[in-house]
């Protein structure tokens, strides 16, 4: 590796931006998330700024070849602070005519285009849909290509492993590939290096061979003539600290490891695998050392009954799901309402209705963990804005959760859960304690029975009595209740009362949590407003709007319920209100409902964020410019 | 865990919730809540350890009158609600109470995964064949041509044997009780509480109402022993008022019942393994009035118990990697510093 670094580099040759998006594109074995997230790592530890965004299939090995089984992984990387992956990507790297066929539309005009040429037979064109090649015949006019016949130019760099086969070989291709943008984007091969190594540790040939195949990328841009330019894009000036990179459901998962360890308790998630939400299983299993106690449940249902069963004994209790699994749960998270037990549910959305896009983002389970439960279910609701923020509203979920005994439900989404971003790593011993006390005697003597409903003025929340405390044997359930005792009772005003009281704690919430912060001019011409994973998008399209000198101010809430104590009064303040939001507009539905404020929506339902672009766009209809 | 806190001696009276029980008069319910309150002060678990289950259906409504902890929860669901329990905190007593509706209908698939897992709490399945608080439908248990209001022409569907459920889930303790003989209930139930892992007990429950004559002569006292085979490890597999019959294994391996006397003796007879699944699985199979109805332990090994596997993982990986560290956890990844 260190030979490469100490490659001499015409300084002249390199082109300097402020920032890039590339994408890689390929067939779903391809390998292109890894190299998507090679590419990013190493880009992140040379200081840029970056956002990451993957793409793939439902299918784990769609059909070889066609567009269905395209796998893709967007990287914007800058000199400054960015907020998404990107709208347009100016390089993309095509494995094969799918990946070709699928991303052009998304390119930049002018863009860069590698293609491995070795994959644009015949039979993979007729595959991918392609009448003519689109290498002959004139299509790609106006682009930069670069053809690349990557398969044998790979096959002829590992002809000194023996001992691996053909189709051994062609696995590392994807390293090549990621070799050759090292080379394009001035990039050291030493994070990927070393990542090999660890990767491969018990199968060094493997390890070498793909060492190799990156280095010989490397060395085929240092060597052909076929590049005019290679790109610099300076270090971004983040604030000082020590950073690593993190997608949202990393930093849910070290949230939540975090809350519990604050709270000096278990962590148990109980959850049944589902896409977009599995990672957070898969971070959280390995941490039994943390003293997390991960369940996977034969079901939903199981899980989010053994989260209640957590929550009653003590424990930081969590499931996470997305939308299906939301519709499934609501029946546990009913009765965990009625029961009024502190518990977290993260539902990480993705398209619907039904299974609709398993590995797609969306924001449309507003309204369901809102309102899609039996009776009167009020239930806190807070939606993070980015990758990291995942971990602070993780920790805060937990929050809320104790204070109120409530359960609480994070809505992230598949974009914030798979994409990533930089996290300036914070220094635990700063993160304030979860303070809880488990009552030990009756507070209101001792003799006296305990009251399980008997709640706390300030909150309204009431006292979280576990089993193996003596004198505090009780009996909770979801049959309506008498207040304070708990006891079964179906009197009218009893069951008024607590339907009141149970309202009233989540209502109260609005004091704990902070007041809605408003981005630009506190009055004007328009607010947008939007909430979770769309902030990038839509934070980066106002910051351009007032650069212009419009009249835009942005409203990011992250807590949808209770809202923020001052968004009624913003509201106000504008001409103009518009609502951005992955759905039909559901936001927009709650905010009229609750402020008799009328709105507009600009709603998307692609199954993908939304483009700054359109954003902007958007922006300029609304202001009429 | 804290001894000082257990009264000298428990009685029945302890375990006696402050709340009217609800049950239709004559309900078999009522014997089965006695013989709980009777057994548990037995066993020497302070009352604070014990923690009660349930669904929804009738018997759900036991740990309302239970003085220990307790959740009424949801349908079919009360077996997640103490997994969850169970591995927050091993040190408990819990008793899942559910019925041949809540247990096997809707929450079937709970049950199965419970008793799999080998989870350490004990499960009590009312089994009265019919859905009582829904006022008498057909349940999974209830016998094909049975008429109720939603089967007035009789239920056309085959029935499902809990036993051979909780044996094909591979419960590690699985028994057979009925209401009216308290003596055996009280002597299963203590059993099932000794077991360490899943415990599955099948109660016959009579149902006054709806069912009334389901359990036909098992309820009468003068009768029930030539109807019933009470199961002992490591016993011939004898039965009847004058203990004059028996179960044998004929040339075709079916269980066969035999008159003692001249033809057989006590020797020809099956002697009962408890450890043996697929004796279990046979003897299940004995349905009255064929046969004689198996009562009592039908199955009991010993098995590392779901609680057990976890805390053992935990503290594997504590000695391995040390007790968890925010700082290394957070660091795990490729890092870099902005100055």
């Amino acid at each position: 590796m260190s030979d490469i670094e100490m490659i001499e580099h015409d300084e002249e040759e390199i082109e300097e931006l402020e920032s890039v998006v590339i994408r890689f594109a390929g067939d779903s074995g391809d390998g292109m998330q890894l190299t998507g997230t090679q590419f990013s790592n190493t880009t992140a530890v040379f200081g840029n700024d970056i956002s990451t965004m993957p793409d793939f299939p439902a299918e784990i090995r769609a059909p070889q070849g066609t567009t269905a089984g395209v796998s893709g992984f967007q990287v914007n990387f800058s000199s400054y602070d960015v907020l998404t992956p990107g709208d347009a990507p100016r390089v993309l790297v095509a494995m094969n005519p799918a990946a070709l066929k699928t991303s052009l539309p998304d390119l930049e005009s002018n863009g860069i285009i590698i293609v491995n040429t070795d994959t644009f037979t015949p039979t993979n064109l007729r595959k991918a849909g392609y009448e003519s090649n689109p290498l002959e015949d004139g299509s790609l006019r106006g682009y930069e290509v670069h053809e690349v016949p990557l398969t044998t130019l790979n096959r002829e760099a590992l002809k000194e492993f023996t001992t691996l086969s053909t189709k051994d070989k062609d696995r590392c291709q994807n390293f090549f590939a990621l070799g050759l943008t090292f080379w394009l984007f001035d990039r050291p091969l030493g994070t990927s290096g070393e990542w090999l190594k660890k990767k491969f540790a018990h199968k060094p040939e493997l390890a070498a061979a793909n060492a190799k195949a990156m280095e010989t990328g490397f060395y085929f841009g240092e060597t052909t003539e076929a590049f005019r330019h290679r790109y610099r894009i300076r270090p971004a000036s983040l604030p000082p600290g020590v950073y690593r990179k993190v997608t949202g459901n990393e930093a849910t998962a070290m949230g939540l490891v975090t809350a519990a360890y604050k709270a000096g308790k278990p962590l148990f998630y109980g959850t049944y695998p589902i896409t977009p939400a599995s990672d957070i299983l898969h971070s959280l299993a390995p941490l039994r050392h943390f003293d997390v106690r991960t369940f996977q449940a034969e079901d939903e249902i199981a899980a989010m009954g053994s989260v209640i069963g957590a929550a009653f004994g003590g424990a930081i209790a969590v499931t996470g799901t997305s939308g299906p699994g939301i519709a499934l749960k609501s029946e546990g998270m009913n009765l965990a309402v009625a029961l009024e037990l502190p518990m977290v549910i993260i539902d990480v959305q993705r398209g619907g209705p039904s299974t609709g896009l398993p590995t797609k983002t969306e924001q449309s389970d507003l309204l369901q963990v809102m309102f899609g439960r039996n009776g009167e279910s009020p239930m806190p609701v807070i939606a993070p804005q980015s990758p990291s923020d995942c971990f602070d509203m993780a920790l805060q979920a937990v929050r809320m959760a104790v204070r109120a005994s409530t359960p609480v439900v994070m809505l992230t989404d598949g974009f914030l859960a798979n994409s990533s971003e930089p996290w300036a790593i914070p220094n635990p011993d700063d993160i304030p304690a979860i303070d809880i006390e488990h009552p030990s005697a009756p507070s209101n003597g001792a003799g006296e029975p305990f009251l399980p409903y008997k709640r706390a003025p300030e909150t309204g929340g009431r006292p979280w009595a576990i089993p193996g405390t003596p004198g505090l044997e009780h009996r909770i359930g979801g049959l309506s209740k008498a207040p304070l005792t708990g006891n079964v009772s179906y009197r009218p005003e009893h069951h008024e009362q607590m339907c009141r009281e149970r309202a009233e704690k989540v209502a109260r919430l609005a004091e704990f949590i902070p007041e809605q912060d408003v981005f630009g001019p506190l009055e004007g011409e328009l607010l947008l407003v939007s909430w979770g994973g769309t902030y990038g998008a839509t934070r980066t399209a106002v910051q351009k709007a007032i650069a212009q000198g419009k009249s835009v101010a942005h409203v990011h809430i992250r807590y949808l319920n209770p809202f923020p104590r001052n968004l009624g009064e913003l509201l106000q303040k504008y001409h103009k209100v518009l609502v951005a939001e992955l759905n039909g507009g559901q936001l927009a539905f709650l905010l009229q409902g609750k402020f008799a404020r009328p709105v507009l929506t600009y709603s998307k339902l692609h199954g993908q964020p939304f483009k700054i672009s359109e954003i902007s766009r958007k922006i300029d209809e609304v202001l009429g410019s | 865990m804290s001894t000082n806190t257990i009264p000298l001696e428990l009685t029945r009276k302890d375990f006696v919730s402050d709340q009217t029980v609800r049950w239709c008069p004559g309900c078999g319910d009522y014997a089965i809540l006695a013989q709980m309150q009777k057994t548990l002060p037995e066993l020497g678990i302070p009352r604070e350890k014990i923690v009660f289950i349930s669904g929804i259906g009738c018997s759900s409504r036991f740990p309302y009158y239970m003085n220990t902890y307790g959740i009424h929860s949801i349908h079919g669901r009360a077996p997640t609600l103490a997994t969850g329990l169970a591995v927050t905190n091993p040190d408990l007593s819990i008793w899942v109470i559910t019925g041949d509706g809540d247990g096997l209908s809707i929450g079937g698939n709970h049950l199965l995964h419970v008793m799999r897992r080998n989870v350490n709490l004990n499960i009590i399945l009312f089994n009265n064949r019919v859905y009582g608080l829904t006022k008498g439908q057909y349940s999974p248990t209830s016998r094909k041509g049975f008429k109720t209001k939603s089967s007035p022409m009789g239920t056309i569907e085959q029935p499902i044997n809990p036993v051979a459920i909780a044996l094909a889930s591979e419960a590690t303790f699985v028994a057979r009780s009925i209401d009216s003989h308290t003596q055996h209930l009280g002597e299963v139930l203590a059993a099932a509480a000794a077991h360490k892992g899943v415990s599955f007990v099948e109660v016959y429950q009579n149902c006054v109402i709806f069912n009334p004559d389901e359990w036909g002569p098992l309820e009468d006292r003068r009768e029930r022993d030539d109807h019933m085979i009470y199961l002992e490890h490591g016993k011939p597999m004898v039965f009847g008022r004058n203990r004059d019959k028996g179960v044998r294994l004929n040339e075709r391996f079916e269980p066969e019942v035999v008159q003692l006397g001249e033809q057989y003796t006590v020797d020809d007879l099956i002697v009962y393994d408890a450890r043996s699944k697929a004796l279990a699985m046979m003897i299940s199979s004995m349905e009255h009035p064929y046969f004689p109805t198996p009562m009592g332990v039908i199955r009991q090994v010993s098995a590392p118990n779901y609680t057990e596997g976890l805390m053992a993982q935990i503290e594997a990986a504590q000695a391995q990697k040390g007790k968890g560290d925010l700082h290394k956890l957070y660091r795990a990844a490729d890092l870099w510093e902005v100055k």
